[in-house]
């Protein structure tokens, strides 16, 4: 192979580009003390899919798990159950796609543009380093690696040979954007890319990332504890708490009619950017809890407002009423056994 | 005579001195705060706001940093205090709260012996009557079983607690004034809300001044009276928080502003400043803001401009103000 080619598409538009289905990822914790036996339920079953040339944003609190499904997604961890089906393929297993393959058609951003570069090789060499181990010549990489940085708006010639730490922290994360498309991905996971960027640059690499977008035919997984960052770049979201989906449905729904009320909790918990009309109570008290004991049933109920008797026995599990917009959530399930069910005294 | 400000900064410098390099991190700032007043100064990374915040306690590193100009805190002069003078003061009349509570408290004891200490040494009470304050602090900052919690040490709270103990600690002498450096920047949204509205209550109740660093415009909207927006270290606008929200005056400001993800943009391209901020060891002639402003003009890179007056209340420092207003 000399040169590296976007796949082409194989299932057609209807096919969703990538397809979780039960994802998992415990962690063990335990000790010999303790009998080894405990664990952080970091993810608890994920299911998920993302439309060709769509944006999925994950928002969520420390804690709730996105950063670790990013890594589940990226097979940069190996899930304790689940399975990833990447353009009607299964990703892994026999007649599916192999994981090389798959990691060529998956790339991915990091929030730390930093500690996500090699310090020793400069940008260039950084972009040109995995389209050579795909087969690519040396020459064409580094070719195909000014280019690139041309289209994330750093000039080849004056960037090219440096090296990360001569480089601002938006730069950096252009790089990395750039190394990104290296390899002709089909989807792009960026986790929180710019939440250690400054506001004015912020704006910038969130520009460049809708412009690339459109250019490269992308499909992106969007990660961020920022809302307003969601609602600006995501055509769905999804709501994670505690390692569960919450809420997931189109991002004008979920913005102007969530319905869960941990979503509703985490919109009214947002700055409200007007002097005259301050939050006066806050939506929700206390942390989110430990993941290492969740709360049974429904893992918000010991934050909720809403709580009843049901929400402790049982897990609401992710219903909707027309596909699109589903919640988990017993309050808003018919026949959930809600409206019978014991308020909780808080 | 007129009120004594708690704080009156003019033509204050702080940089700081290597063998390699200096870095003007504070290039001459004229500050003032009176007793009640909450400030925000909102500035990027490197704009110089957590250096002037730590120069008003005297916080920055001994021996590498120079500081020039007039400094005043609550009527002790800054520049010259004694050592024994400035650990009176501490805690006692000005004490701060930083972003990580994880590093700023102290690993290997509990948070009722850090509160109890302070207290200890200001008020000088017993260890068993410090305690029993170091409980009803706990409770003032809304600490949820605050009993048990005066027996933890602080890996074993959230993030939520960990910041409200070290506000409790804080306010434990009732200082008069507040200095918080992003407090509630590594917290979840969430939290956020919770210990700023906790700060807005106590700051009321206490009567404290308080000076609030962040680079977040929605948090100083939740809780500065005063916004001061500083860039390259350098304060370049100044004004009310419903003014510099409403209109913001300089071309830095206004760019924030827009750079600003907010609901309702949605689909729209989102209005940049274009470029970085400036590397300090680097000094700008003229305006810093020059390189990266589309108003600039040849005034502009010749010298800093002063500050204008546009309105009562109002201050900008930008040579084009009247051009940037009208746009």
């Amino acid at each position: 192979m000399s040169d590296l080619e976007q796949l082409p598409d194989r299932g057609g538009p209807a096919q969703p580009l990538l397809i979780v289905k039960g994802l998992m990822k415990h962690f063990p914790i335990g000790s010999i003390m303790t009998g080894g036996k405990q664990v952080v339920r970091a993810v608890d079953g994920l299911d998920l899919t993302i439309g060709k040339r769509e944006t999925l944003g994950i928002v969520g609190e420390s804690g709730c798990g996105k950063s670790t499904a990013s890594r589940l997604i990226m097979s940069l961890i190996e899930p304790t159950a689940g399975e990833i089906v990447f353009d009607g393929d299964l990703v892994g297993a026999t007649g599916g796609i192999s994981l090389k393959e798959y990691r060529r058609q998956v790339q991915m951003v990091f929030q730390d543009s930093y500690s996500s570069l090699n310090p020793r090789l400069t940008i260039e060499e950084s972009i040109a380093y995995a389209p050579q181990v795909h087969g690519v010549s040396r020459s064409k990489a580094v070719e195909r690696a000014h280019d690139l940085l041309e289209a994330v708006g750093l000039a080849p010639g004056q960037y090219a040979r440096r090296f990360p730490h001569e480089l601002s922290g938006g730069q950096r994360q252009r790089v990395n954007i750039a190394r990104a498309l290296a390899l002709q991905p089909r989807l792009i996971i960026l986790d929180e890319p710019v939440s250690a960027l400054d506001k004015s640059v912020e704006a910038q690499v969130l520009n460049l990332l809708l412009d690339l977008k459109e250019q490269f035919g992308l499909t992106y997984l969007f990660i961020s504890h920022d809302l307003n960052v969601v609602e600006h770049v995501a055509d769905r979201v999804l709501v994670m708490y505690l390692g569960k989906v919450a809420e997931v449905g189109p991002v004008g729904d979920i913005f102007r009619a969530p319905a869960h009320p941990y979503t509703r909790a985490l919109l009214a918990s947002r700055p409200s950017m007007d002097p005259a009309r301050r939050r006066t109570e806050p939506p929700l008290r206390g942390d989110p809890p430990n993941p290492i004991n969740p709360p049974s049933g429904c893992r918000f109920r010991t934050r909720c407002v809403m709580a009843r008797a049901v929400c402790a026995e049982k897990i609401p599990p992710l219903a909707s009423e027309d596909n699109a917009h589903e919640t988990a959530c017993h309050a808003v399930t018919p026949n959930s056994g809600y409206a019978e069910s014991e308020r909780m005294v808080a | 005579m007129a009120v004594q400000p708690l704080v009156r900064a003019r033509d204050l410098h702080v940089s700081f001195v290597s063998r390699d390099s200096t870095v003007k991190a504070v290039n001459g700032i004229d500050l003032d705060l009176v007793e009640g007043e909450v400030l925000c100064i909102l500035g990027e990374s490197g704009s110089g706001k957590s250096v002037t915040l730590r120069a008003l306690m005297q916080l920055n590193p001994k021996g590498k940093t120079v500081m020039s100009g007039e400094l005043n805190v609550a009527g002790n002069d800054m520049m010259t205090i004694s050592d024994a003078k400035l650990s009176a003061m501490r805690g006692k009349v000005v004490s701060m709260i930083f972003q990580e509570p994880m590093t700023a408290l102290d690993p290997v004891f509990t948070i009722g012996q850090q509160i109890g200490e302070t207290l200890m040494r200001h008020e000088g009470i017993g260890y068993r009557e410090a305690e029993k304050k170091a409980l009803d602090l706990l409770e003032l900052v809304q600490i949820p079983s605050a009993k048990r919690r005066l027996g933890a040490y602080p890996h074993e709270l959230s993030g939520g607690l960990r910041q409200r103990a070290m506000i409790a600690m804080a306010i434990s002498c009732r200082p008069k004034l507040l200095l918080a450096d992003e407090p509630t920047t590594a917290l979840d949204a969430t939290v956020q809300i919770q210990i700023l509205l906790l700060l807005r209550r106590l700051q009321q109740e206490l009567g404290m001044g308080v000076v609030f660093v962040t680079h977040d415009l929605g948090v100083a909207g939740e809780i500065a009276d005063r916004i001061a927006v500083m860039y390259a270290g350098r304060m370049v606008e100044l004004g009310s928080v419903t003014d510099v929200m409403a209109k913001p005056l300089h071309p830095y400001a206004q760019g924030l502003m827009g750079a600003t993800v907010h609901a309702g943009n949605r689909g729209k391209r989102l209005t940049t400043i274009p470029g970085s901020p400036p590397d300090l060891r680097f000094p700008i002639p003229g305006c810093a803001f020059a390189p990266r402003c589309q108003y600039v003009g040849d005034a502009c890179r010749e010298h800093v401009p002063d500050f204008r007056y546009p309105a009562e209340g109002r201050a900008v420092r930008c040579v084009k103000a009247e051009e940037v207003a009208a746009a």
